[in-house]
């Protein structure tokens, strides 16, 4: 009993560790002093100036579209890679996989920078498409490395049944493989969508005139201090996050349920 | 999935849709044309672009920096070009030194006019010809004043031992040896080896009273009421200022340095004409009225401040009297030598401490 006790402690104390500083941004999203160490009373009115800022909203406008666009488009890549690279020889499929690392282990700055030269290099125009780009560029591993492991788990007998029942080898994939693999790819492009909606070094080296996203905005307020209407910003994208999140787990409970629990 | 299309296909659209619509009125000649502005984060009124491009036509596309370095990095990577830039004084130095700014056409900017004349022909373009001041400030002392009783009106009071342990400088060179060359009565851009290295040794017998040499961490230290006596500039101490009514800011007597902000073209600008329409606009009285307020720096514009509130206008922080602007300086490139010999002093200094 004690030790269930000290368990849930533990628990308490790890939850609490990375949730306090995102419950005070939420509290402090509703002061109505401009301070971040006095209550003010309770206001809503960041929230109300944070839509009439046209900085804000045409910042946080970019930030979405690039990272839904980035992280739809990556997550179709990734999905379609996975699958190749999946069937690929040992040798190849090694050299493959390396090569998708790459850019997971290399640090921001040197990808942001590199994508920053070649685009300059091409004749691109740095602005929106370039920084899209760079989103999908970056997110596409993170995509295959999240659906490759799901894979290999796959029984690849019922691949080959579909092709013995007359099925095309597209019509396989799509209405075979693509189904069990599915979790995995909405949580790859889950993770896709946050990578990009909070990048900052690379969109900031990749980003043209006129174009930037929430990190770059908030970064350049240093100056002057990061003004109230942000807390109200980063309380509602929390917000908006978390509940997708508790829709997708739904979501996926409900599905591994009535496929009664048969893969792991 | 079909959601997905669909989704894509409204976010394609409102990303293309946005049509042209060109009118050709002849009160505003500029219609249609384009203009690139870079400019710090928040340091803009927020609908004043939108009433620039309203009264001209002239649509912007507005980019912000959070320091001059990278406004310098990112205008000299060429990727954009830009049509008008707002660094400050040392930094729009070394543009006119390097060639990178065009001369303005002051009859396309008539509301020049109304810049207060301590602001014009000053070091760092001394024949008034590249740049209108947008916003200025000096480097001054922040206390707060339930630690500290007395008066605070000089640079001296750094320097008395009975704050031990509760005084911030900063952690630059120039400003700490303008504090220290301030105070022995000395410019703050000295080139005479002597008055630095005179400046060198009252800075090395403060050092034991320091608390922290500290950049922007000193705006959190002041709020968190964590020292007593800091040196800071006005704009940092107005945000201070705002987040605890502890706090106070004084511009000593013996003159300090300050700082301006000023709109220049640089010459990769593609419409000169747009850019000194935007220069005018923004010194337009009520424009310039509302950005200071909005900004709460003090601004360089006469009739912006006669319509300031009494209490901000007749504030001898936000706006010191003649006199003492008279004994302030902006600071002016000391050239390699002497920016190394300054360097050497502050390593000294920071060695000296451990």
């Amino acid at each position: 009993m004690v030790k269930r006790g000290i368990e849930k402690i533990y628990l308490g104390l790890i939850i609490l560790f990375l949730y306090a500083p995102i419950l005070t941004l939420i509290v402090f999203s509703f002061n109505d002093s401009k301070s971040r160490a006095k209550w003010g009373g309770f206001t809503l009115k960041w929230y109300k100036n944070m839509l009439n800022d046209p900085l804000i909203s045409k910042s946080l406008y970019y930030t979405l579209a690039i990272a839904l666009l980035a992280s739809v488009i990556a997550t179709i890549i990734g999905t379609l890679a996975a699958i190749g690279i999946h069937v690929m020889r040992k040798k190849t499929k090694s050299l493959v996989l390396n090569v998708t690392y790459m850019p997971v282990l290399n640090p921001d700055i040197v990808t942001g920078i590199s994508l920053m030269l070649f685009f300059v290099a091409v004749g691109l125009k740095l602005g929106f498409t370039s920084m899209l780009i760079a989103h999908i560029t970056f997110n596409i591993p993170y995509v295959i490395l999240n659906i490759l492991p799901k894979l290999s788990s796959l029984n690849k007998f019922t691949y080959e049944a579909a092709l013995d029942l007359g099925a095309h080898p597209m019509q396989a994939i799509w209405k075979v493989i693509i189904p069990e693999i599915m979790p995995n790819i909405i949580t790859g492009f889950l993770l896709a969508f946050t990578l990009s909606l909070d990048d900052f070094v690379i969109s900031y080296f990749t980003t043209g005139s006129g174009v930037t996203n929430l990190s770059i905005t908030i970064y350049t307020m240093t100056r002057r201090g990061i003004k109230p209407e942000i807390n109200a910003l980063s309380t509602m994208l929390f917000l908006s996050v978390l509940i997708l999140l508790l829709i997708i787990n739904n979501r996926t409970e409900k599905q591994t349920k009535k496929l009664g629990g048969s893969n792991v | 999935m079909k959601k997905i299309v669909l989704l894509l296909t409204s976010l394609m659209l409102v990303l293309t849709g946005c049509g042209k619509n060109v009118e050709t009125d002849p009160n505003k000649p500029l219609a249609g044309t384009t203009i690139y502005v870079y400019n710090w984060g928040d340091y803009i009124a927020e609908d004043t672009i939108e009433r620039f491009t309203k009264e001209t036509g002239i649509k912007v596309i507005y980019d912000t920096f959070e320091s001059n370095e990278a406004m310098y990095a990112k205008y000299k990577s060429g990727a954009i070009n830009y049509d008008v830039l707002i660094p400050s004084d040392y930094m729009i130095e070394k543009l006119i030194s390097e060639n990178e700014l065009l001369p303005l056409n002051f009859d396309n900017i008539p509301n020049a006019k109304y810049i207060d004349s301590s602001f014009k022909n000053l070091s760092y373009d001394p024949q008034n010809i590249y740049s209108v001041p947008y916003m200025w400030g000096t480097l001054g002392i922040i206390y707060n004043k339930e630690m500290v009783d007395e008066e605070v009106d000089s640079w001296n009071i750094l320097w008395d031992s009975k704050y031990k342990g509760k005084i911030i400088m900063m952690e630059s060179v120039r400003d700490s040896f303008a504090v220290a060359l301030k105070r022995l009565g000395y410019s703050l851009n000295s080139t005479n080896k002597t008055e630095v290295d005179e400046a060198f040794a009252t800075l090395v017998e403060q050092g034991p009273l320091v608390q922290a040499y500290v950049m922007d961490q000193v705006k959190d230290k002041m709020i968190g009421e964590e020292a007593a006596l800091a040196v800071i500039y006005a704009g940092d101490a107005v945000y201070c200022m705002d987040q605890n009514e502890n706090l106070g800011y004084a511009v000593p007597k013996e003159g300090t340095n300050f700082f301006v902000d000023a709109m220049v073209i640089p010459k990769t600008s593609k419409n000169k004409e747009g850019a000194e329409a935007f220069i005018n606009f923004m010194n337009d009285p009520e424009i310039a009225l509302n950005n200071t307020e909005y900004i709460g720096y003090s601004t360089p514009h006469t009739e912006a401040k006669a319509m300031l509130d009494e209490e901000v206008r007749n504030n001898p922080d936000a706006y010191p009297p003649k006199e003492l602007i008279e004994k302030c300086e902006v600071f002016v490139d000391l050239g390699p030598e002497m920016t190394a010999y300054y360097n050497d002093k502050w390593n000294e200094l920071k060695a000296s401490l451990r």
